[in-house]
């Protein structure tokens, strides 16, 4: 990772006071954690909405409720940094809400629409019913297994979406998310990192610079047994 | 019902009658505690029972995300007597109308299901005197229930709306901040502060989404820049119940300080209701067991403790309760549809102060669980890859078991009292 290595890989939290509904904190956790099971030095930071995005490696955005999500976004478009920190080398991690906050606009209950950071083409509207589920997505030719909670569709237009929905629904029951530009982005909500260690990995990889050693953690386990479980479950919930 | 024809009316006794028959057939067949199904008959014969059930009665509600169960066998002890419970926690109307048919007894102790509480507290409008008891909000089984926040919102548009039209004494924990968003607007409010260890559904503010400050500690206050903030407590705990400045001591057969607040309110309510604590708090001391929770049992020649917490604050609050000890401890989870079929809140709970501890993973979502306490730098293993459990464990010791709502009960199922 060129002159961060002897540096500190800093994964820091946006707003978990507002976007951190379903356990998404544990993506910071299973960052730093793996990041330091190989030797690094990790740190996690939490950044509230009255503070300015600090200097990090990793973004993390994740789920919330409308209002916060609303005023996330207001906060975000405040700080004006992200995008610059993107340009730079930057990763940002988003699920549910935080997929739909990195988009062009977001439409929240009652139909309202709000413009998004704009830092991916997505746009989202209401979806004609909530998505309540077990999710699987193709990841170029490796499963993501996840769960997901949310009223939107997202229509991905020209951007490049994380992989195709073989089970739940996605954007659009069809692919899920956005890998592009330094951002990914699923609907598998809260802690996917946490189930998906290969997905923790990458991007840590991508941040660090180089290919990580192999680890052995219960993550494995956990991952083997949800991908037979959610084969299983519903093709759409 | 001995007391209540006149107030039923024909078709009411009706109603009731049939509700008998069927949750006795219910029960017949096995089909769970059988009290649901018949309310649900009776509430269609005659669908102003609900209301005429309460009428002339003593009514205490208690309602919030965690505690309603053990609150409600609190507020029953403190109360004394047998009043009428929805004890096998039917908490929606069908079963709040057959624990009320069943039991004829002047005061009702009503646990309630919190999307409910505006439906219930109107039911319940015709009653002698009424009182409810709002324990906090927090996130729980998310993939099913409406966001915590819209739920505060519906309890205060609630109290808003009936305003000083319908006399309620509301016992309310103001210690989380939720709560006090929603009771704000009621008539007459007895504010307790309660041990609320866990406030991750309320660190932005529900008036203006700003961060809410909080004071360290379990009776800490807290506060936004707005102005809005903890208003001064009437109650809280502190070496003992403190009601309007006067100091009762407890000694509880319940652990944590989260069973302490619940006792404090429980006193409380009934001291609002016309029994003094000289009274209630001799009976509260002695409730040692509550629906299988926290007495002692046996499984497999070794002693336990269950415990249940369906959410991240239920477990915050256990965590606290046993990270006291050094054995080991056995956490089950499930994710059934009663639990909720996502388990992503166990990294919402404070799991990192059980380091230094050996923790045995339970249930059909053990890897989960074990996954989080691996990240959180817990000594894990898991209870399938043992088929000799629970041998092994400290035999003379009493092993706590923390289990969700279905584990929970697989537990007490497999388990017997000692």
């Amino acid at each position: 990772m060129g002159e961060k290595e002897q540096g500190v890989l800093k994964v820091a939290v946006i707003y978990p006071e507002l976007l951190g509904t379903y356990g998404d904190g544990g993506n910071g956790l299973v960052l730093v954690e793996r990041a330091r099971l190989r030797g690094y030095e990790a740190e996690l930071i939490s950044v509230t909405i009255d503070e300015p995005l600090p200097d990090a490696q990793i973004y993390l955005l994740g789920g919330g409720e409308d209002g916060p999500q609303r005023r996330a976004t207001e906060a975000l478009h405040t700080d004006r940094s992200i995008a610059h920190r993107l340009n730079d080398g930057a990763l940002l991690f988003a699920v549910c809400a935080g997929l739909q906050i990195v988009g062009i606009s977001f439409a929240v209950e009652g139909g309202s629409r709000h413009s998004g950071l704009g830092l991916v083409p997505l746009e989202t509207v209401r979806g004609e019913k909530r998505r309540v589920g077990e999710i699987l997505v193709d990841v170029d030719g490796r499963d993501l297994v996840g769960f997901e909670n949310h009223g939107g569709h997202t229509y991905t237009h020209d951007a490049e979406p994380l992989g195709v929905v073989k089970r739940g629904y996605g954007n659009d029951g069809v692919v899920d998310g956005v890998y592009q530009g330094g951002v990914i982005g699923t609907y598998a909500h809260g802690p996917v990192l946490a189930m998906n260690p290969w997905l923790a990995d990458e991007l840590l990889g991508h941040s660090i610079g180089h290919y990580l050693e192999e680890i052995e953690t219960p993550a494995d386990r956990l991952y083997e047994a949800r991908r037979k479980a959610v084969r299983h479950s519903p093709r759409t919930p | 019902m001995s007391k209540s024809p006149s107030a039923l009316g024909l078709r009411g006794r009706v109603a009731v009658r049939a509700l008998r028959v069927v949750n006795a057939t219910s029960r017949g067949l096995g089909r769970g505690s059988g009290t649901v199904a018949g309310g649900r008959v009776a509430m269609r014969i005659d669908e102003d029972l609900f209301r005429k059930l309460f009428v002339g009665r003593t009514v205490i509600l208690v309602s919030g995300t965690n505690g309603k169960t053990t609150t409600t066998a609190l507020v029953r002890a403190a109360i004394g007597g047998d009043p009428a419970s929805n004890l096998t926690g039917s908490n929606m109307p069908a079963g709040i109308v057959a624990a009320l048919s069943t039991n004829n007894s002047p005061t009702c102790v009503i646990e309630v299901d919190e999307p409910w509480l505006p439906t219930v507290m109107n039911a319940a409008r015709d009653a002698s005197r009424r009182a409810v008891v709002l324990l906090n909000l927090s996130r729980d089984q998310l993939d099913r229930a409406s966001e915590v926040r819209q739920l505060a919102q519906r309890w205060r548009d609630h109290f808003t709306s009936i305003g000083s039209s319908v006399a309620w004494d509301v016992i309310a924990n103001v210690n989380d901040p939720l709560v006090a968003y929603a009771v704000e607007p009621a008539a007459q409010v007895t504010a307790c502060a309660l041990p609320t260890p866990w406030h991750g559904d309320a660190i932005s503010c529900p008036h203006c989404t700003k961060p809410i400050h909080f004071d360290e500690g379990l009776f800490g206050s807290w506060w936004c820049d707005c102005g809005f903030r903890a208003p001064h407590p009437d109650v809280l705990f502190d070496e003992g119940v403190r009601i309007d400045g006067v100091t009762y001591p407890l000694s509880l057969q319940l652990p944590g300080s989260f069973n302490a607040g619940n006792a404090a309110v429980a006193v409380a309510a009934a001291q609002r209701v016309g029994v003094q604590p000289s009274e209630s708090i001799p009976r509260v001391n002695a409730v040692e067991d509550v629906a299988g929770r926290f007495g002692e049992r046996m499984w497999k020649d070794q002693k336990f403790r269950l415990l249940l917490a369906k959410n991240p604050a239920g477990l915050a609050a256990l965590i606290s309760t046993v990270s006291e000890g050094s054995s080991p401890v056995v956490v089950s989870i499930n994710a059934n549809v009663a639990d909720g079929r996502d388990p992503s809140w166990l990294y919402d709970a404070p799991f990192e102060r059980l380091r230094g501890r050996t923790v045995w993973c339970d249930g059909t979502r053990a890897l989960d669980l074990m996954t989080r306490l691996f990240y959180a730098g817990v000594d894990v293993r898991l209870t399938d890859d043992d088929p000799l459990f629970p041998r092994g464990l400290p035999s003379g010791e009493i092993i706590d078991v923390i289990g969700n709502y279905t584990a929970f009960a697989q537990w007490v199922k497999k388990s017997k009292a000692c």
